[in-house]
């Protein structure tokens, strides 16, 4: 939370009149859509999370900010990583309009590293294949992939025809698997974009492919090093990973594997070789860190690393838990260097921003993260929330038995995992946990509202309509959202910051992604343009007159 | 020119009955053009002695965009025109859909226009109205008038009652309308009257009874309609009755479909106290 001194009068003041913006935005609804409108707004209270309603349908009409299944699958998941052949078997627009829009970048090692990420792979299906199915064409394209790149492994998304048509993508990618041999892995996802409520289900599908196709396929421990840990849920957007990459180096952690930014096939199925795994977006990820606890024994905690007193913190934890002097020497050297370099920009910076307010409506997580670096500005969150999240993202693990189970979420496969009978080693033993959750929390996510003021706006799935209200009534300084919304909120006189994919920026994860951040929010609050959104003609007085005749 | 849609439960004899009623038509003098839309292709068999018919989707597959009236369009009995929609293997794609493409298709290369002086098209369907796709030919601007095919027996009333609802539906915001029932005889016990009453429950008519004769079978076995293969047969008679009586039809409604609790009614009242 921010620094009571930071807070405005105006701040202070909005926090206390937030809560009656549910029933004037309710009240402009028909009756039963305000009804259940009214549900997912609520007034955050840190000590004490109202129930939020989230993950469920999208009202239609209410121009929502979600994305489909297959977008989750496909383009979150999957999409980051460069030596999978990721072919979408649907019609062309599937693919086209997926077709490197995420600014998740990547960096092979060396140049003969394959990379897939600047091809866009398709089916193209067209009516006949519609009519007579699409397995044959799938097959064609399999097989002409395979000729061409000699990829490790092809990924078969389905788009909504395909679920239509009854195309049975997992029964071709296993006849191909065996068809060309080679060790070659193939496999397909069911996530036709019509699928549960939101991407969210698409995640879902693709954590459950990660761990039936790739996790645990490579059981040898390559190099020396002594920590080693995963990294789940970061995407590599604008380079994020390349700057916690860096951090970690330095700090003499090994990072096997992240799910899935800047990463290979084989660091997938390597990736129960580490001893730790932090869980970034929970969202998307969660399901992945909870089956490789269950059949390997690593523990998985949540981390935070977008904010530079929040990267501090994850180092500090992963020190803590591996205990060894040698690394919590190392991580604190690593903070103090970075930090002395991350303050003198703040402090030059901060006396611009302190006192602002921000708005984030994105993602799963990142409405949550980027909190972290607004505090450090100075700046009040007055309201956020999320697209797709679950009430386990607003309001923590802990609501996880009460969330009901409805028809939307039974439709997406629930993996059975059982201990691995050979490799199933826990990391600690059940002392060492108890010490170590002294510090720390395994399997632990307190949710957004744990962190937000008490009195911020919390909705989730937001409308449009919302949105203009929030910004007519509130006029915060910066709103967080994503390319829908961006030019929307633009024209109405206030600046907004992609955090789907920065803008043209990043990285804003660890220190120099900070720093960066910093950099780009005192930028967009101070900039003056914004008072110039007015045409001339708009603000002059008309000069009537009348011919005379 | 009338479009004539024939729906009906599987198996109950659309594509037999829709042949030999157009057998009837073209012996009056009438152009008529079948256009069947089952996947099988089966629907202009009797017509054309055989199956000698490439189906539209077929050739469109074989051939791409460039695709020729002629190429998918065969001459039967009498002069009658003959199309298969045809579709994929069974369990495989979107037989709807083909349909769609393929009654688009048959426009766009004009097999409606002036020129074929046509005095009916009609349409035979597969069984039931399942989805969109199967529905295309009662949607806006394509068949005016359906007739159903049914028996005494109750799946096939269910099914009648199940196409009548779609019919309704469509009806309200298109031109298609119901023509009359169709009893195509499976000796069912009180069968005429059971059905005149359905039809009348309907908002409808029985058009014909169509009493079972093996004759049918015998025509069948040889490729032909009973018109063609033993045009002196009582069972001949029966289809040109048919041809008549839709030629002369002027009852066209929106059908009022039954709940399930009155069509029960209706066999228990008809079919099992006699």
């Amino acid at each position: 939370m921010v620094n009571e001194n930071d807070k405005t009068k105006d701040a202070e003041k909005l926090l206390q009149s937030l809560h009656e913006f549910r029933d004037e935005v309710v009240a402009k609804y028909p009756k039963k859509v305000g009804r259940k409108r009214a549900k997912s707004i609520v007034v955050s209270d840190d000590e004490n999370p109202p129930v939020i309603q989230a993950n469920v349908r999208t009202i239609p009409g209410i121009i929502t900010q979600r994305g489909c299944t297959y977008a989750g699958c496909k383009g979150v998941v999957l999409g980051p990583t460069r030596d999978i052949v990721n072919i979408v078997h649907g019609p062309i627009g599937c693919s086209f309009y997926a077709w490197l829009t995420r600014r998740n970048q990547t960096r092979p090692e060396t140049e003969l590293e394959e990379n897939f990420i600047p091809y866009a792979f398709s089916t193209d299906m067209q009516d006949k294949n519609i009519v007579f199915g699409g397995e044959e064409k799938l097959s064609q394209a399999i097989r002409e992939a395979y000729e061409l790149f000699h990829p490790k492994a092809i990924a078969v998304f389905s788009t909504c025809p395909v679920g239509l048509i009854g195309d049975d993508v997992h029964r071709v990618s296993r006849h191909m698997k065996e068809e060309i041999g080679n060790g070659i892995n193939i496999f397909g996802f069911s996530c036709e974009g019509y699928r549960g409520v939101s991407q969210s289900a698409g995640h879902h599908i693709a954590n459950n492919g990660l761990f039936k196709h790739l996790i645990g396929r490579d059981d040898e421990i390559r190099g020396s090093a002594k920590y080693r840990v995963n990294l789940l849920g970061e995407y590599n957007i604008g380079g994020d990973a390349f700057e916690l990459e860096r951090i970690f180096d330095k700090c003499g952690i090994h990072l096997i594997a992240t799910f899935s930014g800047n990463t290979t096939v084989n660091q997938f199925e390597n990736a129960h070789t580490a001893d730790l795994n932090m869980v970034m977006c929970h969202r998307s990820i969660n399901y992945v860190a909870e089956m490789m606890e269950t059949a390997f024994g690593i523990p998985w905690i949540k981390v935070q690393p977008i904010g530079a007193n929040s990267t501090a913190k994850m180092l500090r934890k992963i020190a803590k838990y591996f205990g060894e002097q040698e690394l919590i020497d190392k991580v604190e050297a690593v903070i103090a260097e970075e930090m002395a370099e991350v303050e003198a920009v703040r402090e030059k910076i901060y006396p611009k921003t302190k006192g602002k307010l921000s708005m984030l409506f994105v993602g799963g997580s990142r409405a949550h993260h980027y909190q972290d670096l607004f505090e450090e500005l100075g700046m009040t969150t007055i309201a956020a929330g999320y697209e797709f999240g679950h009430r386990d993202d607003y309001e923590g693990r802990s609501v996880i038995p009460t969330i009901q189970i409805d028809a939307d979420s039974r439709s997406i496969e629930e993996l059975t995992v059982t201990a691995d009978p050979t490799r199933y080693n826990p990391r600690k033993t059940e002392e060492e946990l108890a010490e170590l959750s002294k510090d720390m929390e395994f399997t632990e996510y307190k949710g957004i509202m744990n962190q937000m003021e008490k009195g911020a706006l919390v909705i989730d799935d937001m409308s449009h309509y919302e949105m203009d209200k929030l910004i007519e009534k509130f006029r915060p300084d910066v709103f967080c959202a994503g390319i829908k919304e961006k030019f929307c909120v633009q024209k109405m006189g206030v600046p907004l910051k992609q955090l789907h994919n920065y803008d043209v920026g990043g990285p804003y994860a660890g220190f120099k992604g900070a720093i960066n951040f910093y950099k780009d929010i005192e930028q967009m609050v101070g900039a003056s343009v914004w008072k110039e959104l007015k045409a001339p003609w708009e603000s002059e007085a008309y000069i009537e007159a009348e011919f005379a005749c | 020119m009338r479009k004539i849609a024939i729906y009906g439960k599987g198996g109950i004899g659309k594509s037999t009955t829709t042949q030999n009623t157009v057998a009837g038509l073209a012996e009056m003098g009438k152009k008529v053009m079948v256009v069947g839309c089952d996947p099988k292709a089966d629907s202009t068999r009797l017509l054309l002695h055989g199956l000698a018919q490439k189906t539209v989707l077929d050739t469109l597959r074989d051939e791409g965009e460039d695709v020729e009236l002629d190429d998918v369009m065969k001459t039967g009995f009498k002069n009658t025109s003959c199309v298969e929609s045809g579709g994929p293997e069974p369990g495989v794609g979107c037989a709807g859909r083909g349909i769609i493409t393929s009654i688009n298709l048959l426009e766009q290369l004009g097999a409606y226009d002036e020129d074929k002086h046509l005095d009916y098209v009609f349409y035979d369907v597969l069984g039931d109205v399942v989805c969109g796709g199967f529905a295309m030919p009662i949607r806006d601007g394509k068949a005016q008038e359906v007739y159903i095919v049914c028996s005494g027996e109750m799946m096939a009333m269910y099914a009648a009652n199940n196409i009548c609802k779609s019919i309704s539906k469509f009806g309200k915001v298109g031109d298609v309308r119901l023509g009359g029932l169709i009893c195509n005889s499976r000796k069912v016990d009180n069968e005429a009257n059971m059905i005149e009453e359905f039809a009348r429950k309907l908002g409808t008519q029985m058009i014909h009874f169509v009493p079972r004769d093996n004759m049918v079978q015998h025509a069948e076995i040889n490729r032909m309609t009973v018109i063609d293969y033993a045009p002196e047969h009582p069972q001949a008679n029966e289809y040109r009755a048919l041809a008549q009586k839709i030629n002369d039809n002027k009852m066209h409604v929106i059908p009022t479909p039954l709940e399930m609790q009155e069509l029960e009614e209706l066999l228990v009242g008809f079919g099992i106290l006699n």
